[in-house]
C-alpha cells in the first residue's frame, strides 16, 4: 500500500523469538511443543510456593549470539526484572525479564526493500519467559490454562521506531528471522508461535519533526499479517485524523479473517507493571572468558554469506535469491561442494529447482530432488554423459518421478560423444542433402544449424551438440576443396 | 525437670547418646513426642499440624537402619519441627495463611532434604505469623500461640511456634525463618536460642517467600550446641538457590567450647537508646561484662543509620512481598472463592478471601512503593540507605569482631496488648531489623530474666560468613548466665 501525500507513517517492531533451549529459561522442564496440556510443568514453571528461578546459560549465550550478529552491545553485567501483571497464564503474577540492564544495547540491522539497502537501528534485545496460554471452551463457559510454554525462553528484539512503510517492516522482520534462524538461536517456526511480532505504529504530516501518537498492534505473527495490519492501522489513523479525530495511544489486535483492528485497552487502561530487580536472581555476569567463547562460535551470517558467494563470481542477484532462506544457502553449498561451478549450480537452482518447486508452492526444504542427486546430475554435464538439453529431461523425472540420475541415463542411455560415431551420422546427413550443401557453400552459412538439427534428430538427440556442431562445420567446409 | 526421662525436652547429645547405645529408640522418641505435643499444645498452640505417620515411619526406618549398622547422618532419629513457612513434600504446608489450606507440596524445601539426610525426623508443622509477617505470633490463620513461660503474653513472631515449642519442651530442635527479627525476637521472648545465617549461607528454595532478599531459614534450641549443629546440617551450597553462596557446610560444634579471650565485642550505643526497658538494659550489659570476665575486649562502636532501618525495611520487605504474594491468585492450587462472576472477581474475592488483614496491609504498601513514579522515591531510596546501613557494620567490624546488643526493646507482651497500632508492632524489630538488611549473621541468646519472670535474650551479630564467632560468642554468653536448657517452672533438664 502507498502511504497517501503528506503523510508519513512511523514504525518500530517488538519481536519476540523462542530460544532454541531444550529447557526452560529458568528451570529443567521441558520445551516441545505440542505436548499434552501441563505436561511440561513443575513446581517452578507453576509458581509454587518457594520454589526459585535458575538462568539456563545456554539461553544466556543465545541471546549473546544474536546480539553479536546485531553489532549490539553486549551488558557484560545485566539483570533479570520482575513485571508485574495478573492474568491466568502467568503463574507468578509476574514475568520475569529484563528493564533496566538487558543483555543487549543499541544494534543495528540491514534490510533491503525494492533493491534499496536501509540500516534499522536497535533498542535493545532482552531475555524474558513466556507465558502459558489459555483455552476457551465457550461451550461450557470456562477456560482452560496450559503451562506448558510458561517459563520458555525468549529474546523480545525491539527496533527504534524507524521504519516508513509495511513493506520495511516485513523486511525487518524477514532479516532478523533468517538471521535467528542462520544463527541457530530460533527454529523460527511462526506456526508454533516461535516468532512473533508486536508493532507500534504512528504517523504524522511529512516534514514533522515530532512523532504522532502510536497505538500498538498485538500478536502478528506472519510476513503476511504484518504487512496488512500496519497498512490497515496506517489508513485507519490517517482517515480518523482528516476527519477530525486524534488517535488515541492504545494496544489494539489484529483481526485477519476481519482484516480489521480492534482497541484491547487504552493508556488509561494499561498496566503499572511495577519493574524491580528479582531478589532471587544475581546480575548476569559475562567474563572476558564465556564472551570470547561466545564470539569464536559465531556462525556465518546471512549477510556475511551473500558476500562470500558473490566472491565466488555469482551476480548480486544470484547471491540474493541463494542467500534469501538459509534452507536456500545451504543447498547451494551442498551442491558447489560437490561440482565446483558456482555459476552452473546457481543458474541450475534459480533455473530448474525454484521453478519446479514455486510450480507445486514448496519451500527448497522440501523439494524432491536433493543436493546430493542435483550434483550427481550436474556431474553428469560436467563430464559430458548428458548434455544440457538432456540434463533438463532427467531433472524432470527426477522431481517427478523421483528416478535417480544414474538409472535415467542408464534407462535412456548416455550422450554420444564417440567422434566416429558422430562423424558417420554426419556424413550421412550431408550425403542425403546435396541440394542444402550447395547452398551452404554458396554463402548461406545459417544453413548449418539446419545439419547439427537432423543429426540430432536422427540420434534422437544424445549426440554431444558442441561435437556435432564442430564435425558438420568441418566436414562441410572439406567439400570447397 | 532432672529427674524427667530423656525426651524431647533432653539435649540433642544426651538424646543421641542414648538412641546410638540403643537405650532409646526413635520410633519411641518420636512417638512419646508426638504425645507430648498431644498433651500439651492446647495450652500453647505452637503446632498448626503435626505428621505422625510419616514421621513414625522414618523414625522405624533409623531404627532399622541403625540396626542394620549402617551409617546415620548426626541427627539420626532426632525430631525437629518445622515452621510453616517451609515446604515438606506431602505435608500441608501453609504458611499459616488461609489462602494455602489445603495445599500440600509435591517437593520438600533444600532444608528439609537436608533434615531427612541427616536422620532428623520432621515431626509436624509450626505455628507462624501469616506468611512471617509479624512480631508476636497474633496474626496466623490458625489461632495464635502463647508464650510458655506466660501463657497471657505472646511468645513473638513470627517464628512464635518455633520458639514456644522449644521453651514448652515439645520438641528439642525447630526450624525458624527470620526476615527482619522472626527467629531472634521470638527466641528471646521464650528463653530459647535462635539463630539467623549470614544471607546465602542456607538454601532459601521451598521457603514460602516473603521478602526474598531478607529472607533466611535458621535453627532454635533450648541450647548454643544443639542450634550451632543444627545449622551446620542447613548450611552449605544449593544450585537450587541462586542467591545461595558456594561454601562448603559450616563446622561449627567445635566453636562451642572455645574460649573468647581476645575478642573483640563491640557495643554499639544506637541499640541501648529511648524506648529499651531498662530492666532488658541492666539484664543485656551485665551479660556483655560477663563477656569481658571471660577474656573479651569490649569496644565501643557506632552504628549511625540504625534509627532509619525499620523505615527502610518496611518499604524493601513490603515491595518484595507484594510481588511475591502475587501468586497466590485463587487460578491454581491456593483458595478460591465461591463467588466467581468474572476474571476479576475471582482475584479479587479470593485474595481477599485468603489473605488476613496485615498481610493485606503488606502488600498494599509494597505495591505502593513499586508503583510507577513513586519507585525512585522509596524502593530504590530505601535500596541506598540499605547500602548506608551495611556500610555502618562494615566499619564497625573494623574495630570488633562480633557486636552485642539487645534483640528487643522488651520482653514478652501481653496478648492483643499491640495489635490495633501496627506502627507499635512494626517498632518491635527496630533493633533486629538493621542486621538482616546488612544479610549479616546473628542470633540471640537467653541471657537472664526479668523481674515478672520473662527471658530477655542478648543479640549477637557478626561480620558475614563468620557463624563461628558468633557460635563461639554466643556460647560464652550461655556459659556466663546459665540459660542453656532453662525452661519456664525454673528448672532445666
Amino acid at each position: 500500500m502507498s502511504i497517501p501525500q503528506g503523510w508519513e507513517a512511523v514504525i518500530g517492531l517488538e519481536i519476540h523469538v523462542q530460544l532454541a533451549t531444550e529447557s526452560k529459561l529458568f528451570t529443567a522442564a521441558s520445551t516441545q511443543y505440542g505436548a499434552g496440556p501441563n505436561t511440561h510443568v513443575d513446581p517452578v514453571t507453576l509458581g509454587m510456593p518457594g520454589v526459585l528461578p535458575v538462568l539456563n546459560r545456554e539461553a544466556v549465550e543465545l541471546a549473546m549470539r544474536l546480539g553479536l550478529a546485531l553489532g549490539c552491545e553486549i551488558d557484560r553485567k545485566s539483570r533479570f526484572a520482575r513485571k508485574h501483571y495478573f492474568y491466568p497464564d502467568l503463574p507468578k503474577g509476574y514475568q520475569i525479564s529484563q528493564f533496566e540492564r538487558p543483555i543487549c544495547s543499541g544494534g543495528q540491522l540491514t534490510i533491503r526493500v525494492d533493491g534499496d539497502e536501509r540500516v534499522v537501528c536497535l533498542n535493545r534485545i532482552h531475555l524474558e519467559e513466556d507465558a502459558g496460554k489459555l483455552v476457551h471452551e465457550s461451550s461450557r463457559d470456562r477456560s482452560l490454562v496450559d503451562y506448558n510454554r510458561a517459563g520458555v525462553s525468549l529474546v523480545e528484539t525491539v527496533s527504534e521506531p524507524e521504519m516508513r512503510s509495511s513493506a520495511e517492516a516485513v523486511a525487518y522482520m524477514r532479516a532478523l528471522h533468517q538471521i535467528v534462524v542462520a544463527l541457530g538461536v530460533s527454529d523460527g517456526n511462526m506456526e508454533e508461535g516461535n516468532f512473533r511480532c508486536d508493532a507500534n505504529v504512528s504517523v504524522r504530516p511529512t516534514g514533522q519533526a515530532e512523532l504522532g501518537t502510536r497505538t500498538e498492534l498485538k500478536n502478528i505473527n506472519s510476513f503476511r499479517f504484518v504487512g496488512r495490519a500496519i497498512d490497515y492501522e496506517i489508513g485507519r489513523q490517517i482517515a480518523h485524523i482528516e476527519s477530525g479525530g486524534e488517535v488515541v495511544q492504545e494496544t489494539r489486535l489484529w483481526d485477519d479473517e476481519a482484516g480489521v483492528s480492534r482497541a484491547l485497552r487504552s493508556k488509561e487502561e494499561a498496566h503499572d507493571y511495577r519493574y524491580f530487580p528479582d531478589p532471587d536472581l544475581m546480575e548476569v555476569e559475562i567474563d572476558d572468558a564465556w564472551y570470547e567463547r561466545v564470539v569464536a562460535s559465531m556462525p556465518e551470517l546471512p549477510a556475511a554469506r551473500r558476500e562470500r558467494f558473490i566472491g565466488l563470481g555469482l551476480t548480486d542477484y544470484d547471491a540474493d535469491v541463494l542467500t534469501q532462506t538459509q534452507a536456500r544457502a545451504d543447498y547451494f553449498e551442498a551442491v558447489n561442494g560437490q561440482v565446483h561451478d558456482p555459476k552452473l549450480v546457481a543458474n541450475w537452482i534459480q533455473g530448474e529447482l525454484l521453478g519446479a518447486l514455486n510450480a507445486e508452492g514448496k519451500e527448497i526444504e522440501d523439494s524432491p530432488v536433493g543436493a546430493e542427486a542435483l550434483g550427481e546430475l550436474l556431474g553428469l554435464i560436467g563430464d559430458k554423459t548428458v548434455s544440457s538439453k538432456m540434463a533438463k529431461s532427467c531433472f524432470a523425472a527426477m522431481f517427478s518421478e523421483g528416478v535417480s540420475p544414474a538409472a535415467w541415463v542408464k534407462e535412456h542411455g548416455g550422450q554420444i560423444t564417440d567422434t566416429g560415431a558422430i562423424e558417420a551420422q554426419v556424413r550421412e546427413v550431408i550425403e542425403a542433402n546435396p541440394g542444402q550443401v550447395e547452398q551452404y557453400l554458396g554463402g548461406k552459412e545459417k544453413l548449418l544449424g539446419f545439419f547439427v538439427g537432423r543429426v540430432m534428430q536422427a540420434t534422437r538427440g544424445k549426440a554431444n551438440p558442441q561435437m556435432v556442431n564442430e564435425l558438420v562445420r568441418r566436414l562441410l567446409e572439406e567439400r570447397r576443396t | 525437670m532432672a529427674d524427667l526421662p530423656l525426651g524431647p525436652q533432653s539435649p540433642v547429645s544426651e538424646l543421641r547418646a542414648a538412641l546410638q547405645s540403643g537405650t532409646l529408640s526413635a520410633e519411641s522418641l518420636t512417638q512419646r513426642t508426638l504425645e507430648n505435643i498431644e498433651g500439651t499444645d492446647e495450652d500453647v498452640g505452637a503446632w498448626i499440624r503435626t505428621s505422625g505417620e510419616p514421621a513414625l515411619a522414618a523414625a522405624v526406618e533409623v531404627d532399622a537402619r541403625r540396626s542394620r549398622g549402617e551409617s546415620l547422618g548426626p541427627l539420626a532419629g532426632i525430631p525437629v519441627g518445622v515452621k510453616d513457612m517451609i515446604c515438606t513434600r506431602g505435608v500441608e504446608t501453609t504458611a499459616a495463611s488461609k489462602m494455602l489450606a489445603g495445599f500440600v507440596p509435591p517437593y520438600d524445601a533444600t532444608v528439609v532434604s537436608r533434615l531427612r539426610a541427616a536422620g532428623a525426623i520432621p515431626i509436624g508443622k509450626l505455628n507462624q505469623d501469616e506468611f512471617a509477617m509479624g512480631s508476636s505470633n497474633e496474626n496466623s490463620a490458625f489461632g495464635v500461640v502463647r508464650n510458655p513461660w506466660d501463657t497471657d503474653r505472646v511468645p513473638g513472631g513470627s517464628s512464635g511456634g518455633s520458639a514456644a515449642a522449644i521453651a514448652a519442651g515439645q520438641v528439642p530442635l525447630t526450624l525458624g525463618t527470620d526476615t527482619g527479627g522472626s527467629i531472634r525476637q521470638p527466641a528471646s521472648f521464650c528463653g530459647v536460642v535462635g539463630f539467623k545465617p549470614t544471607y546465602g549461607r542456607v538454601s532459601r528454595y521451598g521457603v514460602v517467600a516473603f521478602a526474598s532478599s531478607l529472607d533466611q531459614v535458621g535453627p532454635l534450641a533450648a541450647n548454643v550446641a544443639d542450634a550451632a549443629e543444627l545449622l551446620e546440617v542447613l548450611s552449605g551450597h544449593d544450585p537450587l538457590d541462586s542467591t545461595s553462596i558456594p561454601e562448603a557446610p559450616l563446622q561449627l560444634t567445635t566453636e562451642v567450647e572455645r574460649p573468647i579471650t581476645g575478642m573483640r565485642v563491640g557495643v554499639p550505643e544506637e541499640y541501648f537508646g529511648e524506648g529499651l526497658d531498662p530492666e532488658v538494659e541492666s539484664i543485656v550489659r551485665s551479660a556483655i561484662a560477663g563477656l569481658e570476665s571471660q577474656g573479651a575486649e569490649l569496644v565501643p562502636v557506632a552504628l549511625p543509620h540504625t534509627s532509619y532501618a525499620v523505615a527502610t525495611y518496611y518499604v524493601i520487605a513490603t515491595a518484595e512481598a507484594s510481588s511475591n504474594l502475587s501468586r497466590y491468585d485463587g487460578v491454581r492450587y491456593t483458595h478460591r472463592t465461591d463467588r466467581v462472576e468474572d476474571l476479576r472477581s475471582l482475584y479479587e474475592r479470593s485474595r481477599a478471601e485468603g489473605f488476613g488483614a496485615e498481610v493485606k496491609r503488606r502488600i498494599i504498601l509494597g505495591t505502593y512503593a513499586l508503583s510507577s513514579g513513586y519507585y525512585d522515591a522509596y524502593y530504590l531510596k530505601a535500596q541506598r540507605v540499605r547500602t548506608l546501613i551495611t556500610r555502618d557494620f562494615q566499619r564497625a567490624f573494623e574495630t570488633c569482631d562480633v557486636l552485642a546488643a539487645p534483640v528487643a526493646p522488651t520482653t514478652a507482651f501481653a496478648l492483643g496488648a499491640r495489635t490495633a497500632d501496627p506502627l507499635q508492632m512494626y517498632l518491635q524489630d527496630i533493633l533486629t531489623i538493621p542486621a538482616s538488611l546488612a544479610g549479616l549473621p546473628c542470633g540471640s541468646v537467653p541471657c537472664g530474666l526479668d523481674s515478672s519472670g520473662l527471658p530477655v535474650g542478648m543479640q549477637l551479630i557478626a561480620p558475614a560468613l563468620e557463624e563461628a564467632t558468633l557460635v563461639r560468642a554466643s556460647a560464652a554468653v550461655e556459659r556466663h548466665c546459665g540459660f542453656a536448657n532453662r525452661r519456664p517452672g525454673g528448672g532445666d533438664s
